[in-house]
């Protein structure tokens, strides 16, 4: 990207010239999604066609003048452009940033309680730390089998069920208490990984994924229909909750509160729940770096590089394979588990190949075998979603499809242009342009100059861009880093001095 | 003729088919201990097929291939163990195995053949040391008690670790890259690499080492280089050597053994003096028969 920056710029009569072309692009392009637009008269609900020249000519004048600015900008001398090669991290910083991410961990739930009361941090720490403690814990386990051993896995969430379920049927029959159903849920997912990954030994690369993915869905489908042993469709519901040492979370005699002599709040069990995942994601990670410097972690990554190789050197490729698939389910059910006894219900639904997507996501952007990069991604995707629904956007867009089709079109304009940073911000400032029109009064008064203006207001639940911004996020990542938000590998042994081996060298696994 | 009084490898009757191609066909020869062995023939010979099949990437159509580990390849015993159907016969008289009856990673650990590859396969992604950490798989497996002891920080883990490490340090100093032991293996130039690739072979500690085109695509002075390293290891590691080699200046300084391979069938065995001689091999290795072209090629391989 750099170096056609600096064949861009020139002259003003080229520069006005490019700047005209990118125009006329978006032009043509602004024709058939934005100029017309069907809508239904609300008296008589007959169709009719409504043209939107302004809008277009707007994003015309934005193309415009942000490919002016663009080209000035380029034309102007460059200072410093060394920023684009990947700087290893020191092993002090790396380890200053550990440290800090873990105590931020942990004294995220007494500072937001100091802060918000109880009642307020109840939330926070529900439905950011533990939601998201959940995906880094899956997202580490995920990056065993996907990240180290490069065993593409698009069935992963079979084995969160599979945790799930072994503690929900285990508690409700047996009446065992959690900390016994644990262990028994994490083997028994490990076991299914062992199933899953015999067949799947011999496959590779697309075929590996389609299998797993099968997996994943004949999982929760037993589950749907096997109604007598997992209660069908309707799920279970009254799953046992989580205990302190044999003490329950309740507002009654010898539970927790009581016992400690102090004023039942709800955000005890939630401040518990916290430490306790927090806690099972420390475990994947501590292991998983553990593992990388033993054998079996260097034969993982070692099968990611070469198979065949693998095989030369007397590396039992089968064991390998089955391990890194039994360890990956093994923390998946744990997760799975916890999330069972956190929600209280459980139902098929939660465990469908939009979840598998969402963890393979996770371990994708965060840059696959690294951990903090997975953990990073976790927040990123799931903390956003959960944003997502903070924010009222019910009267803050007015034109829901024109900011959809600016993207688009802005997006596509960048990668031709491949000056993607400089057109996501003039999106962002031509959106918020728009964004701005929620003022009632600004409002009424582009109304009185455009009599249409207000047939184009829609209710929009903002979660249900969802999908749209996450494969967003999902499009810019693989642009601008393609490898990840981590992108480099940490060996696992150094003789005189720890160098990160570049990304563009590690393999991405082959099956 | 160490190849028939000791031999470490005898291949016989070797037939591979690929559907209706049969890449070789009816193979027989033996492998001395403690020599230098070459295969050559010209390209789609078959050579690396008997490579593959040694060393336990394909499973022979029919044939068999002994190895002694230790001792002296017997052949009633090998009978023997051929009649019981066991994989290999371990006695103080030595260890024999049945390669075409293992999978490749226990060809690797139990019999002890390595092997290196004619397009580099190394762990690119992977530092030099790493990569010959990865060599070192089964014994710091045991060593980890399958992992559990290692994962607690046994002592007795860490001091095989520590052992592998000092034995990866020797061959980095043997090959000249302790140096870059800390880089990526992806990073080191050509010839770098495939040195790199026969130090991670001979980290698995073996007793016969296949070689397949070794000093493809390496200059003269690297191609020296290589052939004094291929001589340490056959006389300091007491490691017996095969490999496939066209460059012809190579197979005849260090080798001592040739078996020529055309259409997957033998045509030459012997000395070097005795195979560059023959004249089937000049016709056939250099499909010539002119007189005057014959002459051109005895010049080329030194004849």
């Amino acid at each position: 990207m750099t170096s056609i920056a600096s064949t861009e710029g020139g002259g003003l009569g080229r520069r006005l010239q490019e700047s005209l072309a990118a125009a006329a692009l978006t032009l043509v392009l602004c024709v058939p999604i934005i100029l017309f637009r069907t809508d239904s008269d609300q008296n008589t609900g007959q169709l009719q066609l409504i043209w939107r020249p302004i809008l277009v000519a707007v994003f015309v004048v934005i193309a415009f003048v942000g490919r002016f600015l663009l080209l000035t900008a380029a034309a102007a001398p460059k200072l410093e452009k060394a920023a684009v090669v990947a700087k290893p991290r020191s092993a002090a910083a790396s380890q200053a940033l550990n440290l800090g991410g873990l105590a931020f961990l942990l004294l995220f739930p007494p500072v937001t309680v100091a802060l918000l009361g109880g009642g307020g941090a109840l939330k926070w720490i529900d439905s950011y730390g533990i939601q998201i403690l959940i995906y880094v814990m899956l997202g580490w386990g995920l990056n065993i089998v996907v990240g180290l051993a490069g065993l593409l896995d698009l069935g992963y969430v079979a084995f969160y069920a599979v945790g799930a379920y072994s503690y929900t049927l285990l508690a409700t029959t047996f009446h065992l208490s959690f900390w016994i159903c644990l262990p028994i849920a994490g083997i028994l997912a490990a076991t299914w990984g062992m199933i899953l990954g015999f067949p799947v030994l011999r496959l590779r690369g697309d075929y590996l994924a389609i299998v797993t993915l099968a997996f994943g869905e004949i999982i929760r489908t037993v589950l749907v229909n096997w109604t007598d042993f997992s209660g069908g469709g309707a799920g279970i519901s009254s799953i046992p909750k989580i205990t302190f040492f044999g003490l329950v979370f309740a507002d009654r005699p010898g539970g927790f509160d009581d016992f400690f002599g102090l004023e039942y709040a709800p955000i005890h069990s939630k401040l518990f729940l916290y430490y306790v995942i927090l806690g099972l994601a420390l475990l994947t990670s501590f292991v998983t770096i553990r593992l990388r410097r033993l054998p079996i972690g260097r034969a993982w990554e070692a099968l990611r590089e070469d198979e065949i190789a693998c095989r030369s050197l007397g590396v039992n490729t089968t064991n390998t394979k089955l391990t890194a698939f039994a360890l990956g389910a093994f923390f998946g059910g744990l997760a799975g588990s916890f999330f069972a006894v956190r929600q209280g219900f459980i139902s098929p639904e939660s465990f469908t190949f939009n979840e598998s997507a969402t963890i393979l996501a996770i371990v994708v952007l965060g840059g696959m075998g690294s951990q903090i990069g997975v953990a990073l991604a976790a927040v990123f995707l799931i903390g956003g979603f959960e944003l997502l629904r903070e924010l009222d956007l019910v009267h803050w867009l007015w034109f829901d499809s024109e900011i959809i089709a600016s993207v688009v079109i802005l997006i596509l304009l960048g990668l031709l242009t491949r000056r993607w940073l400089l057109w996501a911000a003039i999106i962002v400032v031509a959106d918020a342009a728009i964004i701005l029109v929620q003022d009632k009064v600004f409002a009424d008064q582009l109304a009185a100059l455009w009599p249409g203006f207000y047939s184009y207001k829609l209710d929009i639940d903002p979660t249900q861009y969802r999908g749209l911004l996450f494969g967003l996020a999902m499009v810019v990542m693989m642009v601008v880093r393609p490898r990840g938000f981590v992108s480099t590998r940490a060996p696992s042994i150094f003789l005189k001095e720890r160098k990160s081996v570049s990304g563009d060298l590690v393999k991405e696994g082959h099956g | 003729m160490r190849w028939k009084s000791d031999p470490i490898l005898v291949v016989e009757h070797l037939t591979m088919r690929f559907g209706g191609l049969v890449a070789v066909n009816n193979l027989s020869f033996e492998a001395g201990r403690g020599d230098i062995t070459a295969l050559i023939g010209p390209n789609g010979a078959g050579k690396t097929t008997v490579f593959n099949c040694v060393t336990g990437f394909y499973k022979p159509t029919e044939g068999r291939l002994a190895l002694a580990r230790s001792g002296v390849a017997d052949i009633e015993r090998v009978e023997a163990l051929t009649r019981t159907g066991k994989r290999h016969d371990r006695t103080p008289a030595g260890d024999i195995y049945l390669l075409e009856r293992m999978p490749g990673n226990e060809i690797a650990w139990h019999a002890r053949v390595a092997r290196t590859f004619q397009n580099i396969r190394l762990f690119q992604g992977m530092t030099v040391l790493e990569n010959l950490m990865v060599a070192h798989h089964n014994q710091l497996m045991i060593a980890s008690g399958l992992t559990f002891l290692g994962l607690f920080g046994a002592p007795s883990y860490r001091a095989a670790e520590r052992e592998a490490v000092e034995r990866a340090k020797y061959w980095l100093e043997r090959i000249g890259l302790t140096d870059r032991a800390d880089d990526p293996a992806g990073e080191l130039p050509y010839g770098a690499q495939r040195r790199l690739e026969i130090a991670r072979a001979m980290c698995t500690d073996p007793v016969l080492l296949c070689l397949d085109e070794p000093a493809a695509g390496l200059n003269p002075r690297e191609s020296a280089e290589l052939n004094a390293l291929l001589n340490m290891i056959r006389d300091e590691h007491k490691t017996s050597l095969l490999l496939i080699e066209h460059d012809m200046s190579v197979v005849m300084q260090i080798s001592d053994h040739v078996v020529v391979l055309d259409y997957g069938t033998k045509i030459s065995d012997g000395t070097p003096t005795e195979v560059r001689n023959d004249p089937k091999v000049i016709a056939a290795y250099l499909g010539v028969a002119d007189e005057e072209e014959l002459a051109d090629a005895e010049a080329e391989i030194g004849a």
